[in-house]
């Protein structure tokens, strides 16, 4: 029964282990710089959310000033 | 459609867009996915590059309806609407191929055989050759229209081509590549996207949003270019 029990743990270690030794980006998390990141994309979304918005007034100007 | 009751004008949908696009930008790299030893962190390419490909045929599905209501009622708006939102599809479609490309090249590409090797079996992909297909038969849309100088037969003629290109769609993109065997995940089990037997609900909570996101940002950009259009017409005919 010992035995089994300690197989049946060993399986389980093993499953944990191997779905750790996944490498992921977890040292990028731990450390915060996964946020540095983020902070690049959300620039980068603003820049081109920026861009439209200006174009859309204008379009709207433009409108406005045919009717 | 040019009164100022117009979706177009609205500026709710377009603030929806960019709020589900910094929740993207954010969430989809913070949250937690399934560890993947052959994607690892790139799964989270699903919140971008899969998301593209969505986008394109939410757009080519606005396109199509355009074309369809223009044969019904022959109004110029809707040829104009037609032609920029397949427009933006086909720029979608282009995104998602080159975003791929990225992807598969350290996903897919297996690099203990040779380059020729490896890209023997990516090029067999039947997505990939799919999509091209259904990108090609859209870009002759935009020869076929602008191949025609009179601006009645034009619209027609492209609102009839457009109807094809979109039940071309249903062929090269959606039945065949889900026959065949595919490197891409999902496909013989049925939808992909809608499969909701997935583990992976934690990426489903970023994945709808994503693509809500992306495809407004695509109708924002469409819509800019038909008002654009349209005041370009109205200057051309005073």
């Amino acid at each position: 029964m010992k035995k089994m029990f300690s197989i049946i743990a060993m399986l389980f270690l093993a499953m944990v282990t191997s779905a750790q030794d996944i490498e992921m980006a977890d040292g990028m998390k731990a450390n915060g710089k996964i946020y540095v990141v983020i902070a690049v994309m959300l620039t980068i979304l603003a820049g081109l959310v920026l861009y439209l918005v200006r174009l859309d007034r204008k379009i709207s100007r433009l409108e406005k000033i045919n009717n | 459609m040019t009164g100022h009751k117009n979706y177009m004008y609205k500026s709710w949908w377009k603030i929806l867009a960019v709020v589900l696009l910094v929740y993207t930008f954010t969430a989809g790299i913070l949250i937690e996915v399934p560890r993947n030893p052959q994607l690892q962190e790139t799964i989270r390419n699903l919140f971008f590059h899969v998301c593209m490909w969505f986008g394109m045929m939410i757009l080519f599905i606005i396109s199509v309806v355009h074309a369809i209501k223009y044969l019904r009622n022959g109004k110029h708006v809707h040829d104009i609407a037609s032609r920029q939102y397949a427009g933006v599809g086909i720029l979608f479609g282009l995104l998602g191929y080159i975003t791929g490309a990225i992807w598969m090249s350290y996903t897919w590409v297996d690099s203990n055989k040779s380059f020729y090797d490896s890209f023997n079996s990516i090029a067999r992909e039947p997505k990939l050759i799919g999509a091209a297909i259904a990108l090609l038969v859209y870009a002759a849309y935009l020869v076929l229209r602008d191949s025609i100088n009179d601006m009645d037969k034009k619209a027609r003629i492209s609102a009839v081509y457009n109807i094809f290109a979109f039940a071309m769609l249903f062929p090269s993109i959606w039945i065949i590549p889900r026959l065949l065997p595919s490197l891409h995940p999902g496909g013989s089990e049925g939808n992909p996207a809608l499969n909701f037997r997935d583990s992976s609900m934690n990426m489903k909570l970023v994945f709808y949003p994503a693509i809500a996101g992306w495809t407004l940002v695509g109708v924002w950009i469409a819509t800019l270019k038909i008002r654009w259009r349209l005041l370009y017409e109205q200057k051309l005919m005073k």
